[in-house]
């Protein structure tokens, strides 16, 4: 295959084309950490050494509700322990070791897998792998730079919407999974009742925390009914 | 604890969590209910999260409708497929779009 054949295969357009668009969204988190409070420095030290969508905006919003920042890193760090599960599967699917394996591992996150997994054998997973983490992160990271600076600069977060941008890029990132079946459903259900039940009362954070007991109730009803567990109990 | 520290921890934590799963062996997937919380908790926190961003105004329960309307539209333009960028612009111009004609 030539060079400029290679260039264009689905695995790298697939990757630009998510990479690119997820990086951009490193806008309105520069501007949101800015918003609670960040440094320029301190938002860009978090896209540098996270690099998850989800996590970084889960903490800057306790940031900015004021609320209990050791709760906000937990709900941060749980949020990115789906990063755990992908890299579980990803090894497999990437088999690199060494050098290689390190650097890669960086990139772990939500997008990468995606297009990693949607590709069709191993050498087109490390095709879309790389250029998507290359997309991505140099998107996120410039972004992030950009959206900080011109807080400072643009008179009002609110008049151009980019608070509401933030829900939407968690609504995104939900949306696939709440198609899956009910059961997804009735977890995010029972998570939002937990956290607006207890939002009132609680320190900002902890109530996010707290939804995952909706996960955990799922994960023990769902073991009870197991085949293996019901051929113990007889 | 500072806002420093939590910044690091935060960062810090993620990378390991994403070198825990790259390096670590299969064998922690064989309880079934440890990938199967794994899988689902992500579903639990970022469905609070969008509920509290929608549905608090600070601390309380409460309603900014820009913001609402937003969401729904995100919504709207996710049930018709629309790409991630789309459903990013869609949403902030309509909180935009509302405010600027007074609405909120």
């Amino acid at each position: 295959m030539s060079v400029s054949q290679r260039a264009w295969a689905p695995p790298v357009r697939d990757g630009l084309g998510v990479g690119i668009a997820a990086g951009l969204a490193g806008l309105a988190f520069g501007t949101s950490a800015v918003t609670a409070g960040l440094s320029v420095a301190q938002a860009s030290v978090l896209s540098v050494l996270a690099f998850t969508g989800a996590s970084q905006f889960a903490l800057v919003g306790v940031i900015a509700g004021g609320g209990n920042l050791a709760a906000g890193v937990a709900g941060a760090l749980l949020l990115g322990a789906r990063n755990t599960l992908y890299g579980l599967r990803l090894s497999d699917v990437l088999g690199w070791r060494g050098v290689r394996r390190i650097v890669a591992t960086h990139g772990v996150i939500d997008e990468t897998t995606a297009v990693a997994l949607a590709q069709r054998d191993s050498r087109d997973a490390r095709l879309g792998f790389v250029t998507t983490f290359a997309a991505t992160f140099v998107c996120w990271n410039v972004t992030t730079v950009v959206g900080a600076v011109a807080t400072g600069h643009v008179g009002d977060i609110t008049a151009l919407g980019l608070d509401a941008v933030v829900p939407a890029v968690f609504l995104a990132l939900l949306w696939s999974r709440l198609r899956h079946g009910n059961r997804e459903r009735w977890v995010a259900l029972g998570g939002v009742g937990i956290a607006l039940g207890t939002t009132t009362f609680l320190p900002a954070g902890v109530p996010v925390l707290l939804a995952a007991v909706a996960a955990l109730i799922a994960t023990l009803v769902a073991s009870t009914r197991r085949p293996e567990t019901l051929v113990r109990a007889r | 604890m500072s806002l420093w520290i939590a910044i690091v921890v935060t960062g810090v934590g993620c990378l390991l969590l994403k070198v825990i799963g790259m390096t670590a062996p299969r064998r922690l997937l064989d309880d079934p209910r440890v990938a199967d919380f794994a899988t689902i908790v992500p579903v639990a926190l970022l469905a609070a999260l969008i509920g509290l961003e929608t549905f608090t105004v600070g601390q309380s329960i409460g309603v900014d409708i820009p913001r609402v309307a937003a969401i729904g539209a995100a919504a709207v333009a996710l049930t018709l497929r629309a790409p991630f960028l789309v459903v990013l612009l869609v949403a902030a111009a309509t909180a935009a779009g509302l405010r600027a004609i007074g609405v909120g």
